[in-house]
């Protein structure tokens, strides 16, 4: 589909190619091939079951799309088509279609007629037309008007076209022909017609219809003749709700649940190959399938396509798929060699097609599913005893006995399953994929035709040039004192991309009067709610800088392997021996590459204007020499000089990218980047992300050789080149993972960027297909910047004849950057509110919004439409009512001080507005008022990834939860508060230990989708019902579509950030280049919730860099409804903008934790609260100037805002703020600010009836009893109970088991969240994921239904990410769990028989036995607790992380280590008291807790352990962090000083 | 950059001075400046603030920041490459400049600032001790030519700007030496003269020509220079001193500051006083006004051999500790005591003069009155309090009440240029341009009584904008 299909794609900032979506998916199937109704009916139900996965918009009837696909139900369609006289062929010899047709009848007919022209044409028979029955009567009124026509074509196989995959080939030719004949009409209503399926195997049922519905609207499914032996069925939660039929899934080979991130690079690879591709199988036709990918369409459709073309060119499908979506092959010492080669050879036919997905596949005779490399998306399956298979996103969607279950498992990360129905069996992983690995000789091709670069001969790289001839060219490639300072050092230094603190304050590049690179002008984007960031380091197994320089092998080319060489380099930063190496490839390897050095430079004389001319010259000699047969280009701009200017080498880079593109040639060539220009990691991602397969940054190791001599370390040159190699490396690697993708060649050409400030006409031309909202400069501008620092350069500047230009970016210079915080700004701003002088604060205001000579932002371009008859002051809503709108940003306590943080916290309470806690918990001792009636709790808490300090006691101390999904000084990236500044005030509040470093992930591990993000939304709602819940985003360019899904998922209050936010560490990549300004992301937003009727359910935020009344204002016209403000608040209680919160050394007592600098503190409640009120002031002023009586009306109010062109200004000039101050045109009753309720869906919690039997123990602490059954769609089961205790009880809680809660069947997700103390829930039968979420101090039994006849050890009993962020508490889990499990854990101690990958990751502290096989990964990131794996292969070792733990034996005494327990015992040892000392009684420790875990669930392995406790405890691995270890002896060294201090006190008094 | 816990380890170490005893012997310099590995130790004390306000509070924006942390590495010549590139004469700004840089250093707001003027100083004083500092000589002659009427520290920094962008500038001083204020204004003990004569030395060698004696307006009509050159920039300071016309004014033995001060810095020089002398020793010295030029008069009175020196201020006494939280980082009002008050001497504040009482013409005594002042509307106003009149000896007034404007008569008259509602010569800090086409204004002429500091700034900002007039782009630094 395509986005010109879309009825309304060109209004204001919505765009369509912003959607996400993300779902349920499941299948059934019969193993044997027997086709009956039965599958078709539980497929029905599965998606009944899984509707918590879905979002419903503003129509309660309009879900977002479910479906199913069958096999062809061959006796029904018979019998059908009979009633109307059509006798079908046999089985096999005839096709049917699903075709949705457009109402409007000329374009319909047309559609018809167009099918029957390309069947004939194709030489197939048309036989007729089905009329689909359908019952619109459960369609939402949204819907439809979008109704299509739903008509079966029957289509005969011609006699020369054998039956199955031939049949099937030729079928898929008459559908792409059809859409290219119709959708090129003129015809309105042309989008609407789509081939929903066309095959002989397998039909799909599907549309707008909500999930439970889809049964109703197509009655055919409910006819018992209706026979299938598979059914594959999927349920989609979309961001947006513009109704889509032919975006609901499953497409014609599969469904997906998950994202690709890197769809556009996949895209433009795709289209890249159509002149080097050929097939055997499609022979001519290949032709006619172009275009293969419609432009604009879903992330799943196109991935469909894509699918589509590899089946039809031969693959398999299982062979498909794993070329699409390979498992994480590069660096797995478990992987079977001939696998890896495998893997290896097809990397170079492929790019991954990467992202979390967990997608089931079928093309009717084999039906499989697999999940992404890093296992991100759940999918359970479990396999009966009369041969069906039920896969699905989670458990008990299907009610199944227990005892008819013979497997119950989950999909690994980058396994299959794969059910052959003509073989009538499952083929695991290890088969299906041995299979495919040994059909050819892979690993003697690779041997063939691999060449590694470092192989070949070493080259003579040239050596750096004289001072000042470096000098010149730093200046002529934009360097600054900055870039080698701030960038350069520390990386040469410490191989480390370097770190910063507070936010960005400078204009954006279009604005800014200097000069800027081209880079400047593009933002990173990065992963939010749709889909997680990946931890680089922590995670590094799946991450891959891997890259192949020069031709692509023909993707279709099956079998003849062996001859394409390929040229892998191992990262794609090239030093200059490297790239000579490259250069001279020719005459090393047997003539199969050769180098062309393209120059990018052009006479000086031809200046800015010549620009254009040079870049035609150059795309069209790129295109020329590799038609001349060279397959390696190197652009470069070395011979820059004082007679050449060099053509941006990002600008010319991207267009020799997309040129060759267009030409078709793209993939027979490797595309070498020499370049002086670039130099911070930002540059890199770009030239990556628009195609560079590797880059040699010569100058930036000009400038280090340079610099050696004044490095205060002293390095020989190679290794200086060599840290600042692996820094860019490193940054790369952030980049990429902070939108989720893992590997280079999927990361290379997917242009992850937005443009801000380029003209479109710009972007189509040189960088096809980024997007950009705003409008700029176009290539004159561009070229014009260029000559500028070439004039520089080689002009006679005194200023420039010694030294580089300053920069003045990261901190204010004169002649450097503009910054809104400067010297004046902070001093008007900080003596007005210490003195309460007004009028000194309009003066800051007006330092601050006066743009006129010197632009910063957007918003200083808007202009107010006045009122000519404006309001008196006293017209205008209270201050008092607009101040409660008011709220400070998230700071934790540990980023800034006790001092500062209660002083917002107290300011703004008395204010009647909003602090918030940021991320690290809150002291209890804050939620008591203090004497004077004053409070220093924190309204808002803060729900980051690292969840510490989530107790339920703090989520019931909160009016508002807010889930932190990003944060605009670094949106994608995790956080590390280093174990220095960890005190033990600190740590007590975040539930870790004193001196041990903290690691925030990237992600929520609980978050990998919208409809995880719904989940979460709920468990916190469930915590506290009373709390609002809010999501905060970062804006970019679909930040709007985002929170529209938001929105979907209930939560109540949503924040969007500007990319000006400030931190208190971050890298400096992130600070400057992420994200996008406020002023965007929020006109996005609003207009995107009001188009989809949603505005009204949900508050709406804004905050990053708001510093005035008039910000405020600007907010509330473009939407927003609240405001947040961090750096100005902190600005007002003293902070001076050291930029030094990283280095704890805040010379004002804000951003450290040193006692002597906290004394420093300036800060009084009083300033402010000043500063707000001086803001609200400021507010209703212009409000009155406006004619706004009341805020609300104000909100959205987009019309008012004018935009003043910028015409003097040589770059701004160009900007075009028109989308951006668009009014969605929507009926008078659509909210277009937050006044509605979000329906939680609470009142079916089975929490209600828990917590009516609990009375007792709630009231007075009674034990109570209480036995219920449980399903997959409760979910939750246990917060709302355990808010009540901890509003009660505090985290303390009750004493423990006192309300014990025995559960029968399968238990929803979140099981046991936030679990309070005191709160037992025994559950026979199993879990899905998020099992024991933040549990406090409850009890979690898991185990088997007692009816059940599995080993319970080797099947699944409970989903992912369990006992992620758990505090306090115990779970005992009878049976394997999935990935990460006890991620995050700070405090709890559980028992499981096996985990998946990724095993206590970041775990802080508890205890974690493990009485079974781990996955790999296991530790990573682990800074505290301990945990003991039974390693009985002897290859834990393997499986483990060792970064940060040390593998040991257990510590105990030889008595307790030996002692064998009599069974009479282990109830006694079950009770035993937990030896507290963790340094020591590891095996006494492990004793109880494998006591504890048989008395519980009478787990088989926990007795054969007590039984064999000699034989078997010597097989257990201890592991150990590192600093933990360090930590707990420093803290008992001083315990024992401090004792023996006293007892020296005592002897003297004595 | 610089050293983190710099300025949590060692505490602020100012220079040190002379003993008094000594000190007050002679008219040399006194400043007894700290070893090399100690001012490296104060640098470190520098935080590189993200924002630093010291670069903003230093009028010539000296990249403080940059300097201090290259003077910590021990990277003496680059730090005075960047010293160099906003402040022509750090020698003498190192020297007597009040230093407001050092009053908006974050560490003053809670802390004692990093020894700016210090390292400055020692940066230059290296620079020239190495021979580091060079004539920076034009590569290219643009054929324009520049007159540039006042050799103060503002004339100065325009024609060395000027002539380094390839003009040939032409320095015209109405007195016998270069130097203006700065060689005739500030007494030897603050600024010795040596240093003064080798910068001209250097703009000689860039092509700096100096015509003193040449005062136009008089000596040579202001309208020629219009002729002759295809620029003038007016930089002749803000000469005019405020007069106190009380009862007994015409007495002998009042003089203002500017004429006692440079009476000494002659007499320095050796060369003849032509005019009465005006001398100190053995009298009873009353200087009127509580600045720096009146605190310039006590050290010179003092040197030469006083027998009381009494210094008045009308304004009320300032606070010893200014309220940081509402003044930082701005110049904050509070008592400043200098080297001179050190030296001894009386002072008072709010104190109004009623009448100079005297004998045979000759001053003997000064009756004098205390003031309340009230704030009313948000302006501090004066009220004498009644009965509270008292009297002091005095044989010596010395009139140090600041300067009012230009001299308007002679040269500004006979060119023309308006004037602003203050009386100094009407320009904008855009372009430095006179309401007259080709000549411009900087300095004292244009803002008023100022620093040295101010002044170099406006010169080296008029420079480029002359630059910019002549050659439509400039590429010399602001």
């Amino acid at each position: 589909m395509t986005v010109s299909r879309h009825p309304s794609s060109t209004e204001g900032l919505y765009d369509p190619r912003n959607e996400h979506d993300s779902c349920g998916i499941g299948f059934v199937v019969d193993i044997k091939n027997r086709k009956s109704h039965r599958p078709v009916g539980q497929g029905l139900e599965i998606l009944a079951n899984l509707s918590h996965r879905g979002a419903v918009g503003a129509d309660p009837l309009a879900g977002d799309g479910a479906g199913i696909l069958t096999q062809l139900p061959d006796g029904f369609l018979r019998a059908e088509c009979a009633r109307f006289g059509l006798t079908l062929p046999a089985a096999g010899d005839y096709a049917v279609g699903m075709i949705f047709l457009p109402r409007d009848p000329r374009c319909r007919a047309e559609g018809e007629a167009a099918l029957e022209r390309a069947i004939a044409a194709e030489g197939q028979t048309f036989l007729g037309w089905r009329d689909v029955p359908t019952d619109n009567s459960c369609l939402g009124h949204s819907v439809r008007p979008t109704e299509p026509i739903i008509r079966q074509a029957f289509i005969q196989r011609s006699p020369d076209c054998p039956a199955g995959d031939d049949f099937e080939r030729k079928l898929f030719v008459i559908r792409k022909q059809t859409h290219h004949a119709i959708w090129s009409c003129e015809l309105p209503g042309r989008q609407q017609f789509y081939v929903a399926s066309l095959s002989a195997r397998t039909v799909v049922y599907k549309g707008m219809v909500l999930a439970k519905n889809i049964g109703i609207y197509y009655p055919d499914l409910c006819d018992p003749r209706f026979e299938s032996a598979l059914a594959l069925v999927h349920q989609r939660f979309s961001t947006n709700t513009f109704p889509s039929w032919s975006l609901a899934h499953p497409f014609r080979y599969l469904c997906h649940n998950g994202e690709i991130n890197t769809l556009r690079g996949n895209i433009n690879w795709m289209l890249a190959r159509r002149h080097n591709m050929k097939s055997d199988r499609l022979g001519v036709d290949l032709d006619k399938l172009w275009p293969l990918i419609g432009d604009g369409a879903s992330d799943s459709a196109t991935f469909d396509n894509a699918l589509e073309l590899l089946l039809a060119g031969g693959y398999s499908l299982p062979h498909a798929m794993m070329l699409m979506v390979p498992e994480a092959w590069s660096d797995n010492p478990l992987m079977d060699p001939k696998r890896r080669a495998f893997y290896e050879y097809h990397a170079a036919l492929m790019e991954p097609w990467d992202g979390p997905a967990a997608i089931a596949f079928t093309d009717g005779r084999q039906i499989g599913a697999t999940l992404d490399r890093n296992g991100l998306r759940p999918a359970r399956y479990l396999v009966t005893d009369d041969d069906q298979v039920i896969m699905a996103s989670e458990m008990g969607v299907l009610t199944v006995p227990e005892d008819k279950i013979v497997k119950k498992w989950r999909l690994q990360p980058g396994k299959m399953l794969l059910i052959d129905l003509e073989q009538g069996r499952i083929i695991d992983d290890d088969e299906i994929k041995d299979q495919l690995a040994s059909a050819y000789p892979y690993q003697a091709w690779l041997d063939a035709t691999q060449i590694h670069l470092k192989d070949l001969p070493a080259e003579i790289g040239p050596m750096a040039p004289d001072a000042s001839t470096l000098l010149r060219r730093q200046q002529a490639f934009g360097y600054t004192q900055e870039d080698v300072r701030t960038f350069l050092t520390p990386m040469a230094v410490n191989g480390e991309d370097p770190i910063g603190s507070m936010g960005r304050d400078i204009p954006l590049a279009v604005l800014s009067s200097r000069s800027k690179l081209l880079y400047d002008y593009f933002k990173q984007k990065f992963a939010q709610v749709t889909n997680p960031p990946i931890d680089p380091i922590r995670e590094e197994l799946v991450m891959s800088l891997v890259s192949f320089v020069g031709p692509r092998p023909n993707l279709l080319d099956l079998g003849s392997g062996g001859t394409h060489k390929r040229l892998e380099i191992k990262r794609p930063i090239l030093d200059n021996i490297d790239l000579e190496r490259i250069r001279r490839i020719e005459y090393h390897v047997d003539k199969a590459f050769r180098t062309y050095t393209l120059s990018i430079c052009y006479p000086v004389e031809r200046g800015a204007e010549g620009m254009a001319r040079a870049l035609e010259d150059l795309c069209r000699e790129a295109a020329d020499v590799v038609r001349h047969g060279n397959n390696i280009i190197v652009l470069s701009d070395r011979s820059m000089d004082a007679d050449h200017i060099a053509i941006p080498a990002l600008l010319a880079t991207a267009a020799v990218h997309h040129h060759l593109i267009r030409a078709g040639l793209r993939t027979e060539v490797g595309l070498v980047v020499e370049t002086g220009e670039a130099k911070r990691v930002h540059d890199f991602c770009l030239l990556a992300g628009f195609g560079a397969e590797a880059i040699n940054p010569y100058l930036a190791f000009d400038t280090l050789s340079s610099m050696l001599p004044g490095l205060a370390q002293k390095m020989s040159e190679t290794e200086a080149h060599e840290h600042y190699t692996k820094a860019i490396s490193k940054g790369i690697l952030k980049v990429m993972s902070k939108m989720g993708i893992s590997t280079y060649q999927s990361y290379c050409g997917a242009q992850i960027f937005e443009a801000i400030g380029l003209a479109g006409e710009f972007i189509d031309h040189y960088f096809t297909g980024t997007q950009g909202v705003v409008e700029g400069v176009e290539l004159p501008e561009i070229a014009q910047e260029t000559v500028r620092r070439h004039q520089l350069a080689f002009g006679d500047a005194p200023l420039y004849r010694h030294a580089l230009d300053v920069g003045g970016e990261l901190a204010f210079r004169i002649r450097g950057e503009e910054h809104a915080w400067t010297p004046e700004t902070i001093a008007l701003l900080q003596h007005a509110v210490r003195s309460g002088d007004y009028q000194q604060f309009k003066q800051y205001s007006r330092a601050m919004n006066d743009q006129r000579d010197r632009l910063r932002n957007l918003r200083g371009l808007f202009e107010f439409r006045f009122t000519s008859e404006p309001l008196s002051l006293e017209d205008v809503e209270p201050a008092s009512e607009i101040v409660k709108r008011m709220a400070t940003g998230a700071m934790s306590f540990g980023s800034i001080s006790w001092e500062a943080h209660t002083t917002l916290a107290l300011a703004m309470n008395r204010l009647g507005a909003k602090s918030n806690t940021g991320e690290g918990g809150e002291d209890p001792a804050r939620y008591k008022p203090l004497e004077n009636g004053d409070s220093i709790r924190s309204a808002i808490k803060q729900v980051a990834s690292g969840r510490f300090g989530v107790t339920t006691e703090y989520l019931v101390n909160a009016d508002a939860l807010q889930i932190k999904m990003a944060q605009g000084a670094k949106p994608g990236e995790g956080g590390q508060l280093p174990g220095h500044k960890v005190n033990d005030w600190i740590a007590r509040v975040r539930h870790s230990t004193p001196g041990v470093g903290l690691i925030s992930p990237p992600p929520h591990h609980d978050i990998y989708s919208i409809e995880d993000l719904a989940q979460l939304i709920f468990d916190l709602k469930n915590a506290n019902p009373q709390a609002a819940i809010s999501v905060k985003l970062v804006s970019e360019i679909g930040v709007g579509t985002v929170a529209a899904g938001v929105a979907k998922a209930h939560a109540d209050h949503v924040t969007i950030s500007g990319d000006d936010g400030g931190t208190g560490a971050s890298p400096l990549t992130s600070i400057q280049n992420a994200g996008s300004p406020w002023e965007i992301g929020l006109a996005e937003t609003h207009q995107t919730l009001v188009r989809n009727h949603l505005r009204g359910r949900i508050a709406v935020q804004v905050d990053g860099g708001l510093r005035t009344g008039r910000d405020v204002v600007i907010g509330a016209l473009l939407g927003a409804d609240e405001f947040g403000f961090g750096t100005a608040a902190l600005i007002a209680a003293g902070c001076v903008m050291m930029r030094k919160c990283h280095l704890n050394t805040c010379p004002v007592g804000v951003a450290t934790q040193d006692p002597e600098l906290r004394k420093r503190f300036p800060g009084q409640p009083a300033h402010v609260i000043n500063f707000f009120t001086f803001l609200v002031d400021e507010v209703r002023e212009l409000m009155a100037q406006l004619g706004f009586r009341t805020f609300d009306e104000m909100i959205g109010r987009a019309d008012r805002l004018d935009m003043r062109r910028a015409i003097h200004h040589w770059k701004a000039r160009g900007l075009d703020f028109t989308r951006l101050l668009t009014m969605p045109l929507t009926p008078a009753d659509v909210a277009t600010f937050h006044c509605e309720e979000q329906d939680h869906g609470l009142a079916t919690a089975l929490d209600h009836r828990l917590i009516a039997q609990a009375q007792p123990a709630l009231e007075s602490g009674q034990s109570v009893q209480i036995e219920t059954v449980v399903r997959n769609t409760d979910r939750t089961v246990g917060a709302m109970l355990s808010g009540q205790v901890a509003r009660r009880y505090g985290h303390p809680g009750l004493p423990d088991d006192t309300i014990h809660i025995a559960l029968q069947g399968t238990a929803g997700q979140s099981f046991g969240a936030f679990l309070a103390r005191g709160v037992t829930l025994d559950l026979r039968g199993e879990a899905n994921d998020y099992v024991g979420k933040g549990i406090s101090g409850g009890r979690i039994v898991i185990a088997p239904d007692p009816t059940s006849h599995l080993r319970a050890e080797s099947n699944i009993i409970v989903g992912n990410t369990v006992l992620y962020g758990a505090v306090a508490g115990e779970c005992y889990f009878r049976g394997v769990a999935g990935e990460r499990f006890a991620v995050r854990n700070s405090g709890a101690l559980a028992v499981v028989e096996g985990t998946g990958d990724h095993g206590c990751e970041y775990m802080t502290g508890g205890v974690v036995v493990v009485l079974g096989r781990t996955g790999r990964n296991f530790a990573a990131g682990m800074s505290g607790g301990i945990a003991y794996v039974l390693d009985e292969t002897g290859d834990f070792a393997l499986r483990a992380n060792k970064a940060m733990v040390a593998l040991e034996v257990l510590n105990d005494p030889e008595e307790t280590l030996k002692t064998r327990i009599s069974p009479d015992e282990w109830d006694n040892l079950a009770r035993a008291v937990l030896p507290e000392d963790m340094l020591r009684h590891d095996a006494h420790r492990l004793q109880i807790l494998v006591a504890r875990h048989y008395l519980y669930t009478g787990s088989e392995p926990a007795r054969r352990v007590l039984e064999n406790w000699h034989d078997l405890l010597p097989k257990f691995v201890k592991i150990m962090p590192t600093d933990y270890r360090r930590a707990l002896q420093d803290m008992q060294a001083k315990a024992r000083a401090a004792r023996l201090d006293e007892k020296a006190g005592l002897a003297v008094g004595a | 950059m610089g050293k983190p816990t710099g300025f949590l380890e060692i505490a602020r170490h100012e220079h040190g001075y002379a003993p008094i005893a000594e000190r007050i012997t002679h008219f040399r310099d006194f400043v007894a400046p700290l070893a090399e590995p100690a001012v490296r130790e104060q640098a470190s004390r520098c935080m590189d603030c993200g924002i630093p306000y010291c670069h903003r509070g230093c009028p010539v924006h000296n990249i403080i920041p940059d300097w201090n942390d290259l003077v910590y590495r021990g990277n003496w010549r680059e730090a005075l490459e960047v010293l160099h590139s906003t402040n022509n004469f750090p020698e003498f700004t190192g020297r007597i400049c009040p230093a407001p840089c050092e009053a908006s250093c974050t560490l003053n707001f809670n802390d004692s600032p990093v020894t700016i003027k210090d390292i400055e100083c020692a940066i230059i004083d290296r620079g020239w001790a190495e021979g580091w500092v060079q004539p920076q000589i034009a590569a290219h002659r643009t054929g324009k030519r520049v007159a540039v009427i006042g050799s103060g520290p503002a004339g100065l920094a325009c024609a060395q700007q000027l002539a380094r962008a390839g003009h040939a500038v032409v320095v015209f001083e109405k007195s016998d030496s270069i130097g203006g204020l700065l060689r005739y204004g500030i007494p030897d003990f603050k600024l010795e003269t040596r240093f003064i004569d080798r910068r001209l030395a250097q703009m000689r060698a860039e092509g700096v020509e100096f015509r003193p004696n040449s005062d136009v307006g008089v000596d040579i009509p202001a309208r020629a220079l219009l002729v002759e050159f295809d620029a003038v920039v007016l930089a002749g300071g803000a000469e005019k001193p405020r007069d106190l016309n009380a009862p007994g004014r015409e007495l002998r033995g009042i003089h203002f500051a500017m004429d006692f001060l440079s009476q000494q810095n002659r007499r320095v020089a050796g060369q003849k006083i032509t005019a009465a002398e005006i001398l100190a020793n053995g009298k009873d010295v009353v200087v009127i006004g509580g600045g720096d030029t009146g605190s310039d008069c006590v050290g010179t009175s003092i040197r030469q051999s006083a027998r009381s020196v009494t210094q008045l201020e009308i304004m009320p006494k300032p606070p010893v500790h200014e309220n940081k939280l509402l003044t930082w980082p701005n110049w904050p009002l509070k008592l400043r005591t200098s080297s001179s008050h050190e030296e001894g001497c009386e002072r008072d504040w709010a104190v109004a003069t009623k009448q100079f009482l005297g004998q045979d013409g000759q001053v003997q005594s000064i009756q004098i009155v205390r003031l309340e002042w009230r704030a009313s509307n948000g302006r501090q106003t004066m009220v004498e309090v009644p009965g509270s009149e008292f009297e002091i000896k005095a044989d010596l007034v010395l009139l140090a009440m600041g300067f009012v404007h230009p001299i308007h008569e002679g040269m500004l008259q006979d060119l023309g240029v308006t004037l602003d509602s203050r009386g100094n010569v009407a320009a904008s800090t855009d372009d430095y341009q006179t309401s007259v086409n080709k000549i411009f204004t900087a300095g004292d002429m244009r803002r008023g009584q100022s620093l040295v500091v101010w002044a170099i700034r406006e010169g080296r900002q008029c420079a480029r904008a002359v630059d910019e007039y002549l050659m439509g782009s400039s590429e010399l630094p602001v």
